[in-house]
């Protein structure tokens, strides 16, 4: 076992180090604040993440991307991630999803998200079509060579920066010895497409300047060849491609938990009461052992998932773990770092107060952190239950 | 026209070294290691000559043992074309870097020679001026901008009054100020490309170098901690305690 990073990885990360250290912390406080991205700022990122190669890094080469491997996005992510959300979101990363696409679609869609001229959001999620995704009542009715589509879909981050959506939608319904299964097939839809209608969404308590928004078809009519991959097949697409996204929220967090213990050190390390450094007391830096053994952990099976889907073995219990230890270790490591700088630490002067405020909710989307114990412990029954 | 660039793994510039408990060096065990700054302005140099069109190739040196490798292949992420390890486990002071880099330069021929102007490691800022010397080749020390030009190098130097420019004949030693220019990142593409790029590792023997030092470090320790100043009430009290108490003024 060698957990040691490549030459190639150690580079990688001081590149991206550098790029959030000049091109990202600068605007932190200000996208804080005003809880917005000023678009020549977000035009100048995307740009600045073009030339350094870092625009779509995960796309393979052949297409024009950066060729990362999973191990290679979750140590940019990591790096991305100690950084506001939103900024560090306009360094493009078009979903691994679009390598579905096929003929014209790669030439409308892949290319242009590749080099950074066109930016897709994903819709999955509805009112009432939460973590039970399945359930989605947004419908899609095939009418001679165009599809029909109703429904509404909200919580779809940066929509409002999008060219088009990658919608999921219901296309049929089986009936099983389980009851009814709808049958669900993903779509290219463009934001001006004729019947969809973008809202605002709510007022998210993390990711100042991410942005949710709420999108409503209204009979909307696209034609056939709009179909991502294949028809009642959406959910293979979304198998297929999305699985490493949750490695994703555990690098961003496990980068967040970096900048919190960094954080925490050095005020325990030079504050002082009662003439001593806080960071004396056993209190106080036993918290510090504490949350160093956390970050040290979600690092090893952070990295353990990434590696192994680098050799295509990752199964959905390694990324549902890493996932589910990452957000909950940030939870623990944001809240000690609170903890050990005191009232300061509350204060939106310091960027603890974000990152605190911000791990809410990474335990909550990609899959709440209770979806993924039910990945994890159906992973360890199923086995063992008897008639399988 | 052929740049050749020296490049010093140093410990990284945001790191808060220590001295070793037994004084006999500076403690850099676990320390992130880096190349140093100056270093790294001397090879974005060399990769915008190459890039305008003035250079053609861009040869990347370092010396030390099989770690420095790792501070090569930065450069070579960073544009230069290959890279040359000299190997020794010795420690090197700057006279017999600049006999290596000497030797180098007989096997390579470069027609200009970058360097960074001093480590921020030992801050001795000698090793440019005693290869240029040792090379019998010009030399433009502290450049703040170097503009080649009819097999010459046009090189204006930070002096202490202000910039003075030097009109060099090449083959020249130039070393790099912090003004000079802002290093690029390693782009993705690059890292990825730098593995393939070829690295030659030759030994001091091979090279025909002594590099025996006639120096011996006797200590390190830390720098005498200061204690805290403060803030006066008025001028009146500054002048006061120049004056009375530090003495400097009368």
């Amino acid at each position: 076992m060698d957990f040691r990073l490549s030459e190639e990885q150690e580079m990688l990360v001081a590149t991206v180090r550098r790029f959030v250290d000049e091109e990202i912390m600068p605007h932190e406080e200000m996208v804080e604040r005003t809880d917005q991205v000023p678009p020549e700022l977000r035009q100048h990122i995307l740009q600045k993440s073009v030339e350094a190669g870092l625009c779509a890094a995960g796309m393979p080469v052949e297409l024009g991307g950066g060729g990362l491997d999973s191990m290679g996005l979750v140590l940019m992510y990591r790096e991305l991630g100690r950084a506001n959300m939103a900024l560090q979101y306009a360094v493009p990363r078009p979903s691994n999803i679009l390598q579905a696409c096929v003929g014209e679609q790669r030439e409308k869609y892949l290319y242009p998200c590749i080099t950074g001229e066109k930016i897709d959001c994903l819709a999955m999620t509805e009112p009432d079509a939460g973590s039970d995704v399945r359930s989605m009542n947004c419908r899609a009715e095939r009418n001679g060579d165009n599809w029909v589509i109703n429904g509404t879909k909200h919580f779809i981050s940066h929509a409002e920066l999008s060219d088009f959506v990658i919608l999921f939608a219901a296309t049929g319904v089986d009936q099983t010895a389980r009851g009814p299964r709808k049958r669900i097939t993903s779509f290219l839809i463009d934001m001006d497409a004729p019947g969809l209608v973008r809202r605002d969404g709510y007022h998210s308590v993390s990711h100042r300047g991410y942005h949710n928004n709420i999108l409503e078809f209204t009979d909307c009519v696209v034609p056939h060849s709009q179909v991502l991959g294949d028809v009642d097949k959406g959910f293979d697409v979304a198998n297929d491609w999305l699985g490493a996204t949750r490695l994703e929220v555990a690098a961003s967090c496990l980068g967040r938990c970096d900048r919190a213990l960094e954080l925490a050190a050095e005020y325990a390390a030079q504050r002082r009461q009662f003439n001593q450094t806080i960071g004396s007391f056993q209190g106080v830096s036993f918290k510090l052992a504490d949350m160093e053994v956390q970050r040290r952990a979600a690092e090893l099976l952070l990295y353990d998932a990434a590696m192994k889907d680098v050799e295509g073995r990752m199964t959905d219990m390694d990324a549902a773990i890493a996932k589910l230890y990452c957000t909950e270790a940030l939870a623990f490591i944001s809240d000690e770092a609170l903890q050990i700088h005191g009232g300061m630490g509350l204060m939106s002067d310091l960027p603890l107060e974000r990152i605190w405020r911000d791990h809410r909710v990474e335990r909550i989307w990609e899959g709440t952190s209770e979806v993924q114990r039910l990945i994890i412990s159906r992973s360890i029954l199923r086995p063992l239950e008897q008639g399988n | 026209m052929k740049v050749l660039v020296a490049v010093k793994r140093v410990a990284d510039a945001n790191v808060k070294v220590r001295a070793k408990a037994d004084g006999t060096d500076v403690d850099l065990n676990n320390v992130k290691m880096a190349i140093n700054p100056f270093c790294e302005i001397a090879v974005e140099e060399a990769v915008r000559l190459k890039e305008s069109g003035v250079a053609e190739e861009v040869v990347a040196v370092s010396i030390g043992d099989k770690s420095c490798q790792e501070q090569i292949r930065t450069s070579l992420a960073l544009g230069a074309d290959r890279g040359i390890q000299v190997e020794t486990d010795a420690n090197l002071q700057p006279l017999a870097i600049a006999k290596l880099l000497k030797a180098v330069i007989d096997r390579e021929s470069p027609d200009l020679i970058i360097l960074g102007k001093q480590s921020i490691d030992s801050d001795n800022n000698q090793t440019g001026q005693m290869l240029a010397a040792l090379a019998g080749l010009a030399q433009g020390t502290f450049a703040s901008e170097v503009v080649l030009e009819d097999g010459h190098a046009r090189v204006t130097r930070e002096v202490d009054g202000g910039l003075q420019t030097l009109n060099l004949k090449l083959p020249a030693v130039v070393t790099t100020d912090l003004r000079l220019n802002e290093p690029r990142y390693a782009s993705l593409p690059n890292i990825m490309k730098a593995k393939k790029k070829p690295m030659d590792v030759l030994t001091p023997e091979e090279l025909g170098v002594d590099v025996a030092s006639k120096l011996t470090m006797v200590k390190v320790e830390p720098p005498a901690e200061r204690s805290a100043g403060i803030i006066v009430e008025s001028v009146e009290q500054l002048v006061d305690k120049l004056k009375n108490e530090a003495k400097v003024i009368s």
